[in-house]
């Protein structure tokens, strides 16, 4: 039943401008979810190229079509236990916007789930919370088939991660 | 119809730029007294089409400005004023004016009014000095009671036949004459053909104006008539005329016919008048001083590319393609007996790639005249200053070099040529007893070697004086009394941060910051600086630069499972370790005997924190490189090829990381890292001391 109401809502959504298509991705059993239009392609993961003194969150970079991108492993990011890098493991590469320029950069999640139209009235802000997810990289929640869904900031958590490499800059 | 002229404003400042370096380098030929009649008319034409374009992008300063500096040019074309060098300096100065003008225009801020008003008060002086005396007594009285009297002007307007092809809109330009006064306007329509034999391309009308001065707006200034009809000049028969309210107009001579000077000390009258307003806003600089510092729009770069040069990249995609889809109709049935047959593709396929590569990369290539140019007027002004005599020699102009090495060379060579200018050339009594030309040479040479560019900067003046510098170097304990430093080394004493022999520090060199900052800069454009020398005789700085920063020729090394890429350039030799040549300070730091001097040894796994394949110093290699801190040699567990690598960017995505000064993307498709030497060796001496204490 709520299956269908679900479908009913998501083709309410694709014809309503205020909604958007998220995709959502799995990390230690928790679902995200990111704006789809800042997706630029999914790849399965790769040997990367380490950095030399950058932070073990970020994995390294690999060659996408003559690009250099840098790789950040979500996990390590937010301090999740490590798991071994399996067939279902994906590279999300990701349009970041920045201050000062865009970037290309790439996640590495636990796998990709599905894609969702979401209207804004559905979306609830998030709670105080504290940890290495914290509210600044939560633009909200929302529930999808039952379960929640974190909405995530992709701007805000990836060019955190990039001021934290240089240690001055704080 | 209404067109978006801020499209064109771009093009227009780029276009005004390269005018600007007409007028200066016209301006120098004419100070040095090489110039023909050509060259003061392109410097004048060059100021037109300044003022004309400014004109229509209603850029006010721009235009008035250069309508003195026209003027002036003017009066110099038509053999009317001598070509004096004080002239020729306070154009020079207005051309330097009209740059931060042209800047501000761009970067879309007040200009700072302050200087331009200074110089254009200078230019006026220059105007009114002669040719008030010579010029305006010739019709003055007639002019100006002519121009009193007269209740406004009567216009004689008529297009030539083809002048609307042009695009010009006569509609547009009544519509901006009636704006300044009442206007009248009878057609003549006269030239009117049959309606089955009118063209509507052509211009069959003329017209009788009479523009009346009106009470708001009072007097009409001659320049702004003539500015509107400014672009169809050569288009119309035009006289404008004084209109005498009482007595007959014919009564004043057609202004055409009149010497172009009246209109000139017409127009220095005019700018008289402007100035004072413009003066009293000095006051209001403070205010516009900030506003221009407030707002700063990053510059866009574009570069000219010749035609040429297009058309042979076009020609070469195209046979990209047609190799492709030979390529692509063998994939579609492959069979074996056609392996020689893809082969050969293939080959070709390596070879429209390389020649595609070659033709993209010379694109960004420019003559290095780009950046001579500028060396004319600075030679001219300090030489000025510094009562030399100073010739300046410009060879291999024409050399190529890679926009962005090209950009970056500039302040270095700028610095060079004012040391030769400083301390090179002596003044001209000096010069006449040494038995030399009272005249200095200051040379740039510039020529292709292998991969390098060699720029050349050399004077035939004093030398570098050997024992002042050693002495010198004594004093700042630089070297010992004892050593013995072959000579190359006291020269290369002047790269040495604060090192000056300078008896006195000139508001142009002395002050023994520069040459360090010279090489300095070279170096991280991957080149080098040299300078020999000999007392008396003169001095040569030669620079060598890479062609391009795209591409580097790069050693590839492997440390543990990571491929580094060091270049080429950095490296002096690579050796097999002996490990009786290692020594160690305090216990930690490593030093390795090298014949006869002692190394630091670079442990790059440390650094860069890998696992090594290998920590037995037997089993690795040293790379001995030379960064900006000295020699040092680098641990590597082997050699790998030698390969031209394309240089990528990680700032693109990510971020500078020291150490590295870039990405590069291997035969096999994985990132390789190249590696900065300066940045490593900093790296390296921080970390030293974290490792002592451990």
């Amino acid at each position: 039943m709520s299956d269908i109401q679900d479908i009913v809502g998501e083709l309410d959504a694709l014809t309503d401008e205020n909604a958007e298509q998220y995709l959502t991705f799995i990390l230690a059993g928790e679902e995200y979810a990111i704006d789809i239009l800042r997706v630029q392609e999914i790849k399965g993961w790769n040997k990367v190229t380490t950095l030399p003194r950058t932070p073990d969150y970020l994995q390294g970079v690999i060659n996408l079509r003559g690009t250099i991108v840098p790789i950040i492993d979500l996990r390590r990011r937010f301090n999740l236990p490590e798991i071994d890098y399996g067939p279902t493991t994906v590279v999300i590469v990701l349009k970041v916007f920045g201050e000062e320029h865009d970037r290309i950069m790439g996640i590495i999640v636990d796998a990709v789930s599905d894609v969702h139209n979401l209207k804004y009235d559905s979306i609830r802000s998030a709670p105080e919370m504290k940890g290495s997810v914290d509210n600044r990289f939560v633009t909200g929640l929302t529930t999808i088939n039952n379960k929640m869904v974190v909405l995530m900031d992709i701007d805000a958590l990836m060019n955190s991660a990039e001021m934290e490499v240089e240690p001055e800059s704080i | 119809m209404s067109i978006d002229l801020s499209q064109f404003k771009q093009t227009f400042l780029e276009e005004s730029n390269e005018g600007l370096d007409v007028l200066e380098s016209g301006l120098l030929a004419l100070d040095s007294g090489t110039a023909d009649d050509e060259v003061i008319h392109a410097v004048f034409r060059a100021a037109h089409s300044i003022k004309g374009g400014a004109g229509t992008f209603s850029l006010t300063e721009i235009a008035g400005f250069t309508h003195i500096m026209e003027t002036l040019l003017d009066e110099m074309r038509d053999g009317r004023r001598e070509i004096s060098k004080e002239a020729i300096n306070v154009l020079l100065t207005s051309v330097d004016v009209l740059r931060e003008l042209m800047a501000a225009a761009r970067d879309e801020v007040s200009p700072e009014m302050a200087r331009v008003n200074e110089v254009q008060a200078q230019l006026e002086t220059v105007l009114n000095s002669t040719s008030a005396d010579t010029v305006l007594t010739q019709d003055d009285p007639d002019n100006s009671a002519a121009a009193e009297q007269s209740a406004g002007w009567l216009i004689k307007f008529h297009p030539h036949e083809h002048m609307l092809r042009t695009g010009n809109d006569t509609v547009r330009m009544f519509k901006e004459l009636a704006s300044l006064g009442d206007l009248e306007n009878s057609a003549d329509l006269s030239a009117l053909p049959e309606f089955e034999h009118m063209d509507p391309e052509l211009s069959y009308l003329s017209w009788t104006i009479e523009l009346k001065n009106n009470e708001q707006q009072g007097a009409i200034d001659k320049a702004s008539i003539e500015e509107i009809f400014e672009w169809v000049e050569d288009d119309c028969d035009l006289t404008i005329e004084p209109l005498i309210l009482s007595s007959a107009s014919d009564e004043s001579a057609p202004q055409n016919d009149v010497p172009p000077a009246e209109q000139s000390a017409v127009a220095a009258q005019e700018t008289v008048e402007n100035v004072t307003p413009i003066a009293a806003k000095a006051d209001a600089k403070p205010a516009l001083k900030a506003s221009a510092k407030k707002k700063k729009i990053t510059e866009s770069g574009s570069i000219r590319v010749g035609t040429d040069k297009i058309d042979s990249l076009i020609n070469m995609v195209g046979e990209l393609v047609i190799t492709q889809s030979m390529l692509s109709q063998m994939g579609d049935d492959f069979s074996m007996d056609k392996i020689e047959a893809l082969r050969e593709g293939l080959a070709q396929l390596e070879r429209n790639t390389r020649e595609l590569q070659e033709s993209v990369m010379r694109i960004r290539m420019l003559p290095i005249s780009f950046s001579f140019q500028r060396f004319p007027r600075l030679v001219h002004d300090l030489s000025q200053k510094m009562n030399k005599k100073i010739e300046l020699k410009m060879l291999g102009e024409q050399t190529e070099l890679d926009k962005t090495v090209m950009e970056k060379i500039g302040d270095p060579l700028v610095h060079l040529v004012r040391n030769s200018l400083d301390h090179g050339i002596e003044d001209p009594e000096t010069r006449v007893a040494a038995g030399k030309n009272e005249v200095g040479t200051i040379t740039l040479n510039a020529y292709h070697q292998g991969g390098f560019i060699m720029i050349e900067i050399s004077d035939d003046g004093a030398g570098l004086p050997k024992d002042k510098l050693l002495r010198k170097a004594i004093e700042k304990g630089l070297v010992s009394e004892q050593e013995n430093l072959p000579d190359e080394k006291i020269y290369d004493l002047i790269f040495h941060p604060g090192f000056s022999t300078a008896d006195q520090v000139s508001d142009i060199s002395g002050r023994g910051v520069g040459m360090d900052v010279v090489r300095k800069n070279i170096k991280e454009l991957g080149g080098n600086v040299d300078v020999t020398t000999e007392e008396g005789r003169g001095t040569t700085f030669t620079i060598r630069l890479p062609l391009t920063l795209a591409i580097l020729d790069g050693q590839l090394v492997k440390v543990g499972n990571e491929t580094y890429i060091i270049p080429l350039v950095s490296i002096i030799e690579s050796l097999e370790i002996e490990t009786d040549n290692i020594n160690t300070i305090a216990g930690t730091t490593e030093v390795y005997k090298m014949r006869d001097e002692y190394i630091p040894l670079v442990r790059l796994y440390d650094v860069f924190d890998v696992v090594p394949g290998t920590t037995r110093l037997q089993d690795c290699l040293l790379v001995v490189v030379e960064g900006d801190g000295g020699k040092a040699g680098i641990l590597v567990d082997d050699l790998l090829s030698q390969q031209q690598v394309v240089i990528k960017s990680l700032e693109t995505n990510y971020k500078r990381i020291q150490g590295i000064s870039g990405a590069t993307i291997l035969g096999d498709g994985t990132v390789a890292l190249i590696l900065d030497m300066s940045g490593l060796l900093t790296l390296a001496k921080e970390i030293e001391p974290a490792q002592s204490y451990a």
